[in-house]
């Protein structure tokens, strides 16, 4: 098994490597709890949205009976994801609600009033192994399976690069650095060979040699199980990684594992390496295995204002109220209500938000959780953030020149390179919202940077519309010019057909 | 329920900068008592001029710019600029020095710049440096310690502070860094009982002090070590190369502001550099420039100039030490266009 010994030079890297934070983990007592099934809520309420890319189109009207896992929305475009019913009931509405967003907006979702009786359509199970790499991406797509860490970029597209460029290396993610979680912890512990298949499913597919699970320190149960789980396949090495804040980070992990540093211009897998979280490996290995599609995902729910956190199994589109409910409800009013992970979650302002594929938790954190500073004071200078940025940048120099409103400056500084952790902020004695600066930026750039490309486009359709008035105009001169020639051409026929016949008849007429 | 967006991170780790300030004057607290002891009475009316005037002055600087009051005075920046100001002061000092070296720091040095985080030189250092200029009398009467018991009486201190300066009688004249002087070992300048400013005495208790900050995260280890091996190493060879005319390099360290310079003023977060490799270079040139000074400036002390001069290329260090960008090259470039 792991007896694969780490390169010197891997090493000597990871002692190079002092970025990050060492956040309290406070998994205790969440993770110390079995994953437990959540029974069917009310209502589940269906964001079409629930990954990166283009909005799943319905493809069910409002009012239809559905079976559990019937297609209720198709992925339109390549970088998509379709959607799936949950449980069998009625589609009672398609409109819009609240859903998990950082500006606290509503967005269209499809409502499924359940019938509890959760009917199936028939699956087929196959062998993975028999399938075609295309194939498996194939079925990946149409399983709606998206990144589960939290990034819900759709899986698929990632099982698609292995066809244009060799693939080493496929690295599991069980890192889990985010405080509070402890879903893939309890995933690893307790369905470890599903992990493990997922990610023999996956290696398949993109054609790796071998495969690397990166899992935290404060994991020693996930470590043993997927080592046992691991121990008759000697192309996986199960790996113990320190804690530490953004070990999780896609590039990070991979520069532990490997000392591989991903080029800041290039994908992961533009250095032949394809990195995929564990729960999405074991969403997989379901959805070839079994042709499940994505219809639920576990979800720690905690923080100090949950009467008894939980690792829950949840139905996607139930809504958080219901998760918190089940856990015995609320000790106190929490202070913030976040969905995701406390580093880099986001806070929702509403209990009716649903759970969706990238929810990895529900955290109710009092105010003595969240620590704020009073007020954010100006900068001291203190460098905390510079020592703690994962990306070596300066987080307070660029934060200066984006107040500056020197966004120039703000990103030859190296503001796109930012992964927005929350490192630098976590840090900052000054209590200053570096992300929420550091986010508004990059927003503005990328709007920016659309503009500027919608411009150019209309500049190109502009110019290519006056080529083409100045030809038509152009080829109407000639036409113009050419019947005007042809009209005179004609008339002077006439005018000598005319001559012709007076000197003819004056032939026949002599005098 | 709330509305307003709340910024990710939901969880903070930080200490807030007034208890940083807070662990900073413990760390300070030993060395100041200890020359409080052995410069007695006058030691302590000073020290607390001192602190008075930087109080007083930043409480009106803020009214003036009408800023709100609280946040500034709680964050303890005055009282600390005040009392490191205080232990850099000859003890008998008289107190319109310390109320006019207060004022200067609070109000030109810092407060003109736009207030903490945006002055560009140390308060304290640009404070005593303008005092030595101005008042070199003053500023270079140095008192060889009392024997302990036979100092002033708090009454009688109070004529050493506050009454005329020819009060002030018994004061040697010798300079702090003339070894031949007061003649130098190691155990009286560790501990402090010899002539010098008021708190720069005491190298030990003061190197202690600087310890406990590295140790609970709140300075870092690169600029303290980078000062003290930038005095320590050209010492050393200067005193391997003529020993007859130069001291030792541990009296160097010892000596002087060398020890307050390098944990507690050199290491002052806003007029040092932020990047990793800046800290080395910022601390390695303060420690030159002070054993240059020494060596062959005019003045006897170097470590506030020093210091003052290495703020001033601060900006300049940051801007030529930016840390390499992960996925780039140090030039700024992708590591994909590495390959030539
Ligand atoms: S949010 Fe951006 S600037 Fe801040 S620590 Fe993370 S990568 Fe660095
Ligand atoms: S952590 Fe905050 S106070 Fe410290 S340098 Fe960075 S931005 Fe400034």
């Amino acid at each position: 098994m792991n007896l694969s010994l780490t390169p010197l030079t891997v090493r000597a890297n990871r002692l190079m490597q002092r970025w990050g934070v060492h956040p309290q983990d406070r998994k205790a007592p969440a993770s110390g709890t079995a994953i437990t099934p959540l029974p069917l809520p009310e209502q589940l309420i269906l964001p079409l949205s629930q990954h990166i890319g283009s909005p799943a189109r319905p493809v069910v009207p409002s009012g239809a009976r559905v079976l559990r896992s019937q297609l209720l929305a198709t992925a339109q475009g390549r970088v998509s994801a379709p959607i799936h019913a949950p449980t069998s009931g009625t589609i009672v509405a398609i409109n819009s609600a609240p859903i998990a967003h950082p500006s606290g907006l509503t967005g269209p979702v499809m409502v499924l009033e359940p019938d509890g009786l959760d009917q199936a359509l028939a699956s087929e199970a196959v062998d993975p192994f028999t399938l075609s790499p295309a194939e498996i991406a194939e079925r990946v797509a149409a399983a709606g399976i998206v990144g589960m860490g939290g990034a819900t970029f759709p899986s698929a597209v990632k099982l698609g690069l292995g066809h244009n460029q060799p693939i080493q290396t496929l690295v599991l993610n069980g890192g889990e650095c985010e405080p509070y979680l402890s879903c893939d912890d309890r995933l690893m512990q307790e369905r470890p060979e599903q992990v493990i298949d997922g990610g023999r499913i996956i290696r398949h597919a993109i054609g790796a040699e071998r495969i690397v699970i990166g899992i935290e320190a404060n994991k020693p149960a996930a470590i043993a199980q997927m080592q046992a789980a691991a121990r008759d396949f000697p192309e996986i090495s199960v790996i113990k990684v320190p804690n530490r804040y953004p070990m999780g980070s896609e590039k990070h992990l991979i520069a532990w594992l490997t000392g591989q540093e991903v080029p800041s211009t290039k994908l992961a897998a533009d250095i032949g390496i394809v990195v995929h979280n564990v729960g999405t490996a074991a969403a997989i290995h379901r959805a070839i295995r079994w042709g499940e599609p994505l219809t639920q995902r576990i979800v720690t729910v905690a923080g100090g204002a949950v009467r008894t956190p939980l690792n829950l199994e949840v139905r996607l589109g139930t809504p958080v109220s219901a998760l918190i409910e089940f856990c015995g409800g609320l000790v106190s009013e929490p202070a913030r209500r976040v969905m995701g992970g406390p580093m880099m979650g986001i806070a929702i302002t509403s209990l009716h938000v649903p759970i969706i594929k990238g929810s990895g938790g529900v955290l109710m954190l009092t105010e003595a959780e969240i620590k704020p500073a009073a007020a954010a004071t100006p900068c001291v200078r203190c460098s905390a953030c510079v020592s703690a940025c994962p990306m070596g940048l300066l987080p307070l120099e660029i934060v200066a020149r984006v107040r500056s409103n020197d966004l120039a400056a703000a990103q030859e500084l190296g503001l796109k390179d930012c992964i927005s952790c929350g490192t630098c902020a976590f840090v900052c004695s000054s209590g200053i919202p570096l992300v929420q600066y550091l986010n508004h930026a990059k927003g503005e750039l990328a709007a920016n940077e659309r503009d500027a490309k919608k411009q150019a486009e209309l500049r190109a359709l502009a110019e290519a519309r006056s080529e083409r008035l100045q030809r038509e105009a152009r080829a109407k001169a000639e036409a113009a010019a050419q019947r005007k020639a042809e009209r005179e051409r004609a008339r002077a026929a006439a005018k000598a057909a005319a001559a012709a016949k007076k000197a003819e008849k004056a032939e026949q007429n002599p005098a | 329920m709330t509305t307003a967006v709340l910024p990710s991170p939901h969880t903070h780790g930080a200490r807030p900068v007034s208890q940083t300030m807070l662990l900073v004057m413990l760390a300070l607290l030993p060395a100041t008592l200890s020359s409080f002891w052995h410069f007695g009475w006058p030691a302590v009316y000073l020290w607390l001029v001192t602190i008075v005037a930087c109080v007083l002055a930043e409480t009106l600087a803020v009214l003036l710019a009408r800023r709100p009051l609280r946040p500034t005075l709680a964050d303890g920046s005055a009282i600390l600029t005040g009392w490191l100001l205080a232990l850099s002061l000859p003890p008998w000092a008289p107190w319109w020095i310390a109320a006019v070296g207060g004022v200067f720091a609070i109000i030109v040095v810092k407060q003109i710049f736009g207030g903490l985080g945006q002055n560009v030189f140390n308060p304290a250092m640009a404070a005593r440096v303008v005092l030595l200029i101005s008042f070199p009398l003053e500023m270079t009467r140095w008192i060889i310690p009392p024997s302990l018991g036979s100092g002033p009486g708090p009454v009688e201190a109070l004529a050493i502070t506050f009454g005329s300066p020819s009060l002030a009688d018994g004061i040697s004249g010798a300079t702090v860094l003339d070894p031949a002087g007061g003649g130098f070992d190691v155990f009286t300048y560790s501990l402090g009982h010899h002539a010098g400013s008021m708190g720069e005495t005491s190298a030990l208790l003061l190197a202690a002090g600087g310890v406990f900050l590295i140790v609970r995260g709140v300075i870092g280890l690169r600029i303290p070590s980078a000062f003290l091996l930038g005095v320590a190493v050209p010492a050393a060879l200067a005193y391997t190369l003529v020993p007859d005319s130069q001291p030792s390099p541990l009296f160097h360290l010892l000596s002087g502001g060398v020890m307050l310079g390098a944990f507690f003023i050199a290491t002052d977060y806003v007029t040092s550099p932020s990047t990793p490799l800046g800290q080395w270079i910022f601390g390695l040139g303060c420690g030159l420039l002070t054993w240059i000074i020494r060596t062959w400036g005019a003045y006897p002390e170097g470590v506030a100039f020093a210091i003052l001069l290495m703020n001033a290329a601060t900006p300049l260090i940051d801007h030529y030490t930016r840390p390499r960008i992960f996925g780039r090259r140090r030039d700024g470039h992708s590591l994909a266009s590495e390959e030539r």
